[in-house]
């Protein structure tokens, strides 16, 4: 246990030393909401019931989550990457913390996903976002929101230690797409059919995006809606820390198990 | 007595799924050499190395590595081994000087900048230190990965095919760093597809054929065990007859004639047949000899002859 603080620390400083050698890749990963952002703000703004600027105040936070909810990609790719190419044999073959690395690496990814959100949020400003809520408030939405980017992280290390294959890795990410699309991120819920409004309400995406839109006092949390979206703040607490408590130990044991 | 070897392996088993890849691998390698485990494709040396590094789980028998239990002091094991190999690698996206660096923090060197620093210079990589090791040639990045191994002196070095796929001069400096490990007492595992490497590092040889370990000994003990190859070219075929009985009679073994070259050959291994010995009797029976020669076999020969022969008892089985 004593290795797990500076073991965890070399790996978080390695992960963060690759997007520094790699810039690219993370300004093309903090583009993609920017871009969404215009596209679905004005696209779909002008065809919503919602009024433009309404509906882009409503879309930040749902961007944000969309892409707090991106780390089941980006952990799965990475770890996937780095079984593939041999890297995490070599640290297997070390005398290294067993947790150090699945740890470092969502540690570094907070840090990244943090710089990341910056682009996100000056444009949300500059088309009409506001924090309309506390500061006290706004604090406890981006805590929650890198809670949840942690716990998806997790979630995409383990998988992507079970995949291995940077190919498969890249084809599931790029079908995750899909799982803000089944929640309130991009739209309202309440004008869903019943079924598929509860299968988009129990989307943990909902949860923190409900809550952040509260937290920020962009939109107020919708009437009747299922348990994880009528108290938000709980609900995003209690599906952060669930998937945590899940994926977090399978990750650290799928990457310390010698078949 | 476990003490005198660095790995040392008993009836050592591991199943993929319906495929038995090691059959009961005893293997001892003598501390402060150097041991060639050479074998055929898919013969199981791959597994043996992943199982002797910690990275697969043994599903029988045991193994002591620097002299530690490879599963219950699988922590312990990892302290005192080096990896080199086709699938531990180094990080691509980090620059050769990051990779020594934080492998060296890992494994708690002190003065890790230092020593990074001091190996990037013996290994030739001083220049190359700031690029990222994807832009390295395969020499390069080879020799980073051996430079990586050796941060924090191993007891054990695995060296899984260190030079496949390279030139010759980057071979020639990763054999020219066995050579200067071995001085320095390390113990090395060198997995390899190329005999000639064997043949010029290792101190001793484990042909691993089907999952087992076939036959052990030095590269010449090897040699002896297969004997020499002595051939006779005639000046017309009709004399190929004459110089068979010869060849029979001083060998006993069966000789093969090669009717395009007019030569006949047997393996010898009677050391009192010499090539005067042999032009004697050749000519007192008469031969119209043109060329004759006693050649040693290489380990070509040797990794052909022992592993076809246990292919052929096989079949003779079954």
């Amino acid at each position: 246990m004593s290795m797990l603080v500076p073991d965890g620390l070399a790996m978080t400083g390695r992960q963060l030393r690759r997007v520094r050698n790699n810039p690219g890749l993370a300004v093309l990963t903090q583009m993609m909401p920017v871009n969404l952002l215009l596209f679905f703000g004005y696209v779909f703004g002008s065809a919503l019931a919602m009024p433009g600027r309404e509906y882009r105040s409503f879309l930040v936070p749902g961007l944000l989550v969309a892409t707090a909810a991106g780390g089941l990609m980006t952990g799965m790719f990475q770890a996937a990457q780095d079984t593939h190419r041999g890297v995490m044999d070599r640290f297997r073959t070390m005398p290294v913390s067993r947790a150090a690395v699945p740890l470092g690496q969502a540690v570094a990814d907070l840090v990244v996903t943090t710089a990341g959100t910056v682009p996100l949020l000056v444009t949300g400003l500059a088309v009409g976002w506001r924090v309309d809520g506390s500061a006290a408030g706004a604090v406890a939405a981006v805590g929650l929101l890198l809670l949840f980017r942690f716990a998806c992280t997790c979630a995409g290390i383990w998988l992507g230690l079970l995949t291995r294959s940077e190919e498969a890795a890249g084809q599931l990410g790029a079908s995750s797409f899909v799982l803000p699309l089944l929640s309130d991120a991009y739209i309202p819920t309440d004008n869903l059919p019943g079924w598929l409004r509860t299968l988009a309400e129990w989307n943990p995406i909902s949860a923190v995006t409900t809550a952040l839109r509260d937290l920020f006092g962009n939109a107020p949390v919708p009437a009747g809606a299922a348990w994880p979206v009528a108290h938000p703040v709980a609900g995003s607490l209690a599906w952060s820390l669930a998937l945590i408590a899940v994926f977090l130990p399978l990750a650290v044991r799928r990457y310390a198990r010698a078949e | 007595m476990s003490s005198t070897y660095a790995v040392l392996s008993e009836g050592l088993e591991k199943r993929f799924g319906t495929v038995h890849a090691l059959r009961g691998l005893d293997l001892a390698v003598a501390e402060g050499t150097v041991c060639g485990l050479l074998g055929p494709n898919g013969a199981g040396k791959t597994t043996a190395v992943r199982l002797l590094t910690t990275l697969l789980r043994p599903d029988g028998g045991s193994a002591r590595v620097a002299g530690h239990d490879l599963v219950r002091e699988a922590a312990a094991v990892r302290s005192r081994i080096g990896v080199t190999g086709q699938y531990a690698s180094v990080d691509g996206d980090l620059t050769g000087r990051e990779n020594l660096r934080l492998f060296a923090r890992l494994h708690r060197v002190r003065g890790p900048a230092a020593r990074a620093d001091e190996l990037l210079e013996r290994f030739g990589l001083a220049e190359a230190a700031d690029r990222r090791a994807a832009t390295y040639s395969g020499g390069m990045r080879r020799r980073l990965d051996l430079a990586a191994s050796l941060l924090r002196r191993p007891d054990v070095l695995f060296l899984d095919e260190p030079t496949t796929g390279l030139d010759p001069a980057s071979r020639a400096r990763i054999w020219q760093a066995v050579h200067e490990l071995k001085t320095d007492g390390t113990t090395v595992l060198l997995t390899t597809q190329y005999l000639e490497e064997a043949d010029r590092l290792a101190d001793d040889i484990a042909l691993v054929d089907r999952g087992r370990i076939a036959h052990t000994g030095s590269p010449a003990g090897l040699k002896a065990l297969i004997g020499s190859y002595a051939e006779a070219v005639v000046a017309d075929a009709e004399a190929m007859p004459r110089a068979a009985a010869v060849l029979d009679r001083l060998t006993g073994r069966e000789p093969v004639s090669d009717r395009e070259r007019n030569a006949v050959g047997a393996v010898s291994t009677d050391p009192t047949l010499t090539l005067p010995r042999l032009v004697r009797e050749l000519d007192a029976a008469g031969v119209p000899l043109l060329d004759a020669s006693i050649r040693p076999p290489t380990l070509d020969d040797v990794f052909l002859r022992l592993t076809g022969e246990t292919t052929d008892s096989k079949e003779l089985v079954a």
